[in-house]
């Protein structure tokens, strides 16, 4: 019994419950926004701790052992992402205190916040599929609400894709929940990856993972289930897509690393190529989405697509490397995609737009910036030493490992093209010289700027920035962490132990 | 070693506010980094020319095999000293030629980041870790090259420069790693000292393939070469140090490198003899036309690098000291002519060979170390240049299988390379003064100590050839080879074949450079087509067939309907469960029990004509109302399975829905139906689909029998443990009360998307 794992789900619930109960003081939640995310940062920092020194977590509620009532579990994946959430939550907390306008912060954007981190940290840490489905039902209410924010008809237009697209999936979880309590009489992971391979009719199993597959590569936007994506990522305010871009994709890469491993397992070699193909697929086309556009979210957001490839190619190998390169690599891409993000907010703040084609003359102007988006974007890029060079390492070793040639070479293709739209980003916004045309603007917004709040929102962005490099030159640790949490997914014996106490 | 590889780093993150404080003279004081090198790695000569190669060890990442480790032997050491000897010229050069430019401290610093990259990659002996430098090579080149970045040919070269090699740089990754793999080492010192374990291991063709690509890339090897000659858009002292010792030698480096271990195959013979040969004659066919005077330079690079190529594959002893020769030789004499060109440049404002003349009076010092330098690269007597050539001819004379292509192209290469050796060193100085858009004068001193040093020390080493020799060109030769070569250099080797091709080739080159005028005429006129269907087109069509599959791509798939976007993934959801259902249940899957009471069935048959009259209706109300009929239905069966306390809430639920649905179709425009029938009946066909696999899935999995649901163990310990007699109510609140805890909070925050919503808008209007 651990409290640990309960922590980063109940602080966000408490803070998000008290932002609604100052709802007309902005201060107050502009201080519980800061302080409340601190303080799960903290907590997610204490639980990969004591995950790592301890071993498995787990927490049952209402003492109802499992797999009777629910349980939280936070194994060194579970702990990772959530120590993920905390940090982006804390970081985008400072970031919102400059940049948020004050409609938002006047309907509801604090306590939105809040929530949609607890739903993503519930979504990491529970043990029970419903449970999941809850807590996916949070977020995806919370993000939804966010979205639409400011009510501009382009956020109305993007939501409503968002909304429907993300309904089905939640529909095929239940679906798949429900089958899967016809299959088993249980909802208990753990108790689960006991029963499912006892079930006579294995091949339903596969079906049934079928649908939650379907369902999870809606959430993590895979090829071809990511249209909500690009359809709404570009349209609230940059801390909001930031947040998203940090967040909600993994929860649906998160899924499907715990059930195609723990759970639906026992077909590997149909479900997990299928995984191969649809990861190098989702590569690919994201890739080439981001190719086509010059606007920076745009540009972004497709890019998210792109990176869930790499991940689910992690998983799809599936040998202890290719998990733990997976695992690596949505560490990498949660920090410098939203850095990315922020950064972008930042250019925005200087020159009054996104649109690469309005905007140059920062690399003269603002030396300090372009390297930090450097740092970032070429770590994005898969460039050593930096972080992502380090996820594309392994998983690219681990294919060449098991001989995939295919997705090895899609896997470095797609590194040179998301490379060729960060230098586009590069050479448009900072090196190109602020165009005539849009000079008016830019000179306004620069004369506009509140230097105490462009500082505050540089704070996160560098430390963001430094991340990157920090993973990939202190290499060593990450990777010994990474791997431990691949041998848990990959052997559940001890996950099984820790939740129902007996030894499969 | 360690410290020494990585200075270059901290130096380059320090380097823009030391130039700032100290100002005008920074270049001096920063070139003591790439000196005191230079002189660290002097230290090393003495042991590896006695005992062979050191590898210095530190772990990094030893979970990955990558690990910073070093190995220090004549290979590395030579580059090494070219890196950091040319680089310590470079520097101090770069301070008089950017002199007063705004950006010249980020110059430096990006200059010093390079420079440790450079040493990096040739001191690796890590694989990973090589890769690692390797690819910052290729980062740094690119922001160098795009120094003067607000032009826009600037970043075009730039981008062209960077893509290339970073392609080639990912065909390289995965060559190493499988090199890697398939040696069970990572550390280049263990995988070359086991003879055979690349050649005969069944990846051999595919690692020698991806290194190829990696190496000729970075190297500019035809018909990778277009990018060399536009990353001339970069400032002069960068060209000549990317051009001299580094960037492009890169790639030379690698196959020198890899030489033992992958080396001496027919493939690798006829492979690098071919291209290397064509690069060469490529390289000089098209300097031969230049008239900027640093395309000319670019160009007889890119023959540098063809030969270096062309001789590393020929591979025989004669041939790798060829090899070794010709890179000292060419290092000397390109950062010379480079910084030569630079100065002529920075004094004239002008980069057209045509349009300077008479310069030699203005510009004695200038005009003196072009002469020199200009020898060498035209292979005369008595400089360095010389010898290297003279060795190359004999090289290919004795080239396994290749020997007539091989000496014919390195002969008439030669030629043309002679007659624009002739070109640089005399055209711009000799004749009438000629107006030019700044007034010439001889270049500061900073400008004249790089190519005079090293212009001197071509002519040294050829006229001493044991300097270089016993000096560092043995060892290196000895490294590439696999096993120790005695190496003697000399100019003399008495009348022979190699010497009448010597001979042939300058004389071609004096006739050359008698009739240059033609020969640009007859490009011109002639060989105009080069341009048109010229490896750059290639590379062009590339880019644009990329960028138009992008955008078809996205149009296609990111079509801004919703209605299409369902349709996928509606699709996607079918075709993957039902072909897995399909496949991978057998026939026999029971589909559970299917004896119905007869109002089953008629509370069935209701919800089923309500949904699809809901579906069909062209009436809002009539839609809300069969909804409505859908949820009444779903209620009923709710109580007729022991439910009633979900029976009701559902028809609480349902009442509300429909009361609430009518209350807002009055205030709806009005209906309008804009699908057409076949869009319909495709949508219906959609939505069928999905309907029955959720039957099928439903009634299949019905038909599994389960011993133990743990909802026997939440009946029995409803009432004794939870004290509760309603057990859907003890699961709610009890059992899965984080359930409810957490839709409680879905509700909570559905009621502050409403409200923002509303009245978010609403204040919008009152403004």
């Amino acid at each position: 019994m651990s409290t640990a794992v309960a922590l980063p789900v109940l602080i966000p619930l408490i803070a998000g419950s008290l932002s609604l109960v100052f709802y007309k003081s902005h201060a107050v939640q502009r201080w519980v926004g800061v302080i409340g995310t601190g303080a799960l940062f903290l907590a997610t920092v204490a639980l990969l701790a004591k995950t790592w020194t301890d071993g498995i977590q787990v927490m049952e509620f209402g003492s109802w052992p499992a797999p009777f009532g629910i349980v939280l579990v936070a194994d060194l994946l579970s702990a990772t992402m959530t120590l993920m959430a905390g940090m982006m939550g804390f970081a985008l907390a400072v970031y919102s205190l400059p940049s948020m306008s004050r409609d938002h912060e006047a309907f509801g954007y604090y306590p939105l916040m809040h929530l949609l981190l607890a739903g993503v940290c519930g979504a990491f840490l529970t043990g029970d599929i419903f449970n999941l489905y809850v807590w996916i039902e949070v977020l995806l209410v919370a993000s939804f609400a966010l979205l639409i924010l400011g009510g501009e008809r382009g956020q109305m237009e993007g939501a409503v894709k968002y909304v429907t697209l993300n309904l089905f999936s939640s529909m095929m979880l239940l679906v798949g929940v429900g089958l899967t309590y016809g299959l088993t009489g249980t909802l208990n992971m753990a108790d689960l990856a006991v029963k499912l391979p006892q079930v006579e009719e294995q091949g339903l199993v596969t079906v049934v993972g079928m649908l939650f597959l379907v369902s999870f590569a809606i959430k993590a936007a895979a090829f071809p289930l990511f249209f909500w994506l690009p359809a709404s990522y570009h349209t609230p305010p940059i801390a909001v897509t930031a947040l998203f871009a940090a967040l909600l994709t993994k929860v649906g890469v998160y899924a499907l690393f715990r059930f195609f491993s723990l759970m639906f397992d026992n077909d590997v070699g149909y479900t997990h190529e299928l995984l191969l193909w649809i990861g190098g697929f989702t590569m690919v086309t994201g890739v080439l989405g981001a190719a086509a556009y010059y606007e920076i979210r745009r540009i972004l957001a497709f890019h998210i697509i792109s990176q869930i490839g790499y991940m689910i190619v992690g998983l799809a190998l599936f040998t202890p490397l290719a998990l733990a390169g997976g695992i690596i690599y949505i560490v990498h891409n949660i920090i410098a995609k939203t850095n990315l993000f922020l950064i972008g907010g930042v250019i925005y703040m200087l020159r009054g737009s996104y649109d690469l084609k309005q905007i140059g003359g920062l690399w003269k102007t603002r030396p300090m910036l372009g390297v930090l988006f450097l740092l970032s974007a070429l770590a994005l890029a898969g460039i050593p030493p930096l972080s992502g060079f380090l996820g594309k390492y392994v998983i690219i070793r681990a294919g060449i490992e098991v001989e995939s040639w295919g997705i090895v070479a899609a896997a470095l293709a797609v590194g040179l093209m998301t490379l060729y739209s960060m230098v586009k980003i590069w050479a448009e916004a900072f090196w190109k010289a602020q165009p005539e045309e849009h000079a008016e603007r830019a000179a306004a917004f620069e004369r506009a700027i509140d230097k105490k709040n462009l500082t505050l929102m540089m704070l996160p962005v560098i430390v963001l920035a430094l991340l990157p490099a920090a993973i990939g030159i202190g290499a060593q640790p990450v990777i010994e962490i990474a791997r431990v949490a691949a041998d848990q997914l990959l052997d559940s014996t001890a996950y099984v132990e820790a939740v129902l106490g007996v030894t499969p | 070693m360690l410290i020494a590889v990585l200075s270059g780093f901290i130096l380059a993150a320090a380097s823009p506010w030391l130039a700032r404080s100290v100002g005008d003279r920074a270049g001096w004081l920063l070139a003591a980094l790439p000196a005191a090198l230079f002189v660290y790695f002097l230290g090393f000569l003495p042991t590896v020319n006695e005992s062979g190669a050191q590898v210095i060890h530190y772990p990094w990442i030893p979970d990955l095999d990558v690990n910073f480790s070093f190995l220090v032997d004549g290979l590395s050491l030579l580059f090494a000293l070219l890196i950091s000897g040319i680089g310590t010229f470079i520097i101090i050069y770069a301070g008089g030629y950017l002199h007063g430019h705004p950006h010249l401290p980020r110059f430096y610093a990006i200059m010093f980041a390079f420079m440790a990259s450079m040493l990096g990659l040739v001191l690796s002996n890590n694989l990973i870790t090589l890769f690692v430098f390797w690819e910052l090579t290729s980062v740094t080149s690119y922001l160098l090259m795009g120094f003067n970045h607000e032009d826009k040919n600037a970043r075009w070269c730039a981008l062209q420069g960077l893509l290339v090699t970073v392609a080639g740089g990912l065909a390289l990754m995965a060559g190493l790693i499988m090199i890697g793999v398939a040696a069970g080492s990572f550390e280049l010192h263990e995988i070359l000292a086991d003879d055979d374990v690349l050649r005969e291991h069944p990846w051999y063709v595919g690692m020698l393939i991806l290194v190829l690509i990696g190496s000729f890339a970075k190297s500019a090897q035809v018909p990778l070469h277009f990018w060399l000659p536009n990353a001339m858009v970069a400032p002069t002292p960068v060209s000549a140090f990317l051009h001299s010792a580094t960037m492009v030698k890169a790639g030379v480096y690698l196959l020198a490198r890899f030489n033992p271990g992958l080396g001496g195959t027919d493939a690798w013979l006829y492979t690098l003899g071919i291209v290397g040969a064509l690069t060469m004659f490529t390289g000089s066919f098209m300097a031969l036309r230049s008239t900027g005077i640093k395309a000319v330079l670019a160009y007889t690079t890119v023959m540098a690098l063809g030969t270096l190529v062309m001789l590393i594959g020929i591979g025989t002893e004669g041939a790798i000291i060829a090899a070794m020769a010709f890179l000292l030789a060419h290092a000397l004499y390109k950062a010379s002519l480079f910084m030569l060109a630079g100065a002529l440049d920075h004094e004239t404002g002008t980069k057209d060979i045509l349009k300077m003349g008479g310069l030699r009076q203005l510009m004695p010092i200038t005009f003196l170390a072009s002469c020199v330098a200009a020898l060498s690269l035209a292979g005369l007597p008595p400089l360095f240049g010389f010898i290297a050539k003279e060795l190359m001819f004999e090289a290919t004379v004795g080239a396994p299988g290749l020997a007539f292509f091989t000496t014919v192209l390195a002969v008439v290469s030669a030629m043309m390379v002679a007659g624009m050796a002739a070109v640089f060193a005399i055209r711009p100085f000799t004749g009438k003064l000629k107006e030019t858009p700044k007034k010439p004068h001889e270049a500061p001193p900073s400008m004249l100590a790089g190519p005079v040093v090293l212009a001197t020390l071509g002519l040294l080493f050829g006229l001493m050839g044991f300097i270089p020799a016993s000096g560092i060109v043995q060892s290196a030769v000895g490294a590439v080879y696999g096993s120790p070569i005695e190496v003697e250099l000399y100019l003399w080797h008495g009348i022979n074949l190699p010497l009448m091709l010597s001979i042939l080739a300058i004389a071609g080159g004096v006739a050359l450079f008698l009739r240059w005028e033609q020969v640009l005429d007859f490009y011109r006129e002639r060989l105009g087509f080069i341009d048109r269907f010229g490896a750059e087109r290639g590379y062009e069509k590339w880019y644009d067939g990329v960028v138009w599959l992008a955008e078809w791509q996205t149009r296609v798939l990111q079509s801004g309907y919703l209605r299409t976007y369902l349709t996928i993934t509606v699709l996607t959801t079918v075709v993957l469960t039902g072909w897995t259902f399909f496949g991978h249940t057998n026939s026999a899957v029971t589909l559970g029990s299917m004896d119905m009471h007869f109002y089953e069935v008629a509370i069935a048959g209701v919800v089923v004509v309500g949904a699809i009259a809901a579906s069909v209706t062209s009436s809002r109300i009539g839609a809300a109302a069969t909804l409505g009929m859908v949820g009444f239905g779903v209620a009923m069966i709710y109580v007729l399975f022991s439910a009633p306390d979900l029976g009701i809430t559902q028809i609480m639920i349902e009442t509300l829905t429909v009361i609430l649905l009518v209350l807002v179709l009055f205030r709806l425009p009005g209906f309008l139906n804009l699908s057409k029938p076949a869009d319909r009946v495709r949508d219906a066909a959609v939505a069928f689909s999905l309907g029955t696999l959720m039957t099928v899935l439903i009634l299949a999995v019905n038909g599994v029998t389960v011993t133990d649901p743990i909802s026997l163990q939440l009946a029995e310990w409803s009432y004794t443990e939870a004290q509760g007699r309603n057990i859907v109510n003890v699961i709610l609140v009890d059992f899965r009360a984080l359930d409810t805890l957490g839709e409680l909070f879905v509700i909570g925050l559905a009621a502050v998307g409403v409200y923002a919503m509303i009245r978010l808008r609403a204040e919008d209007k009152q403004r």
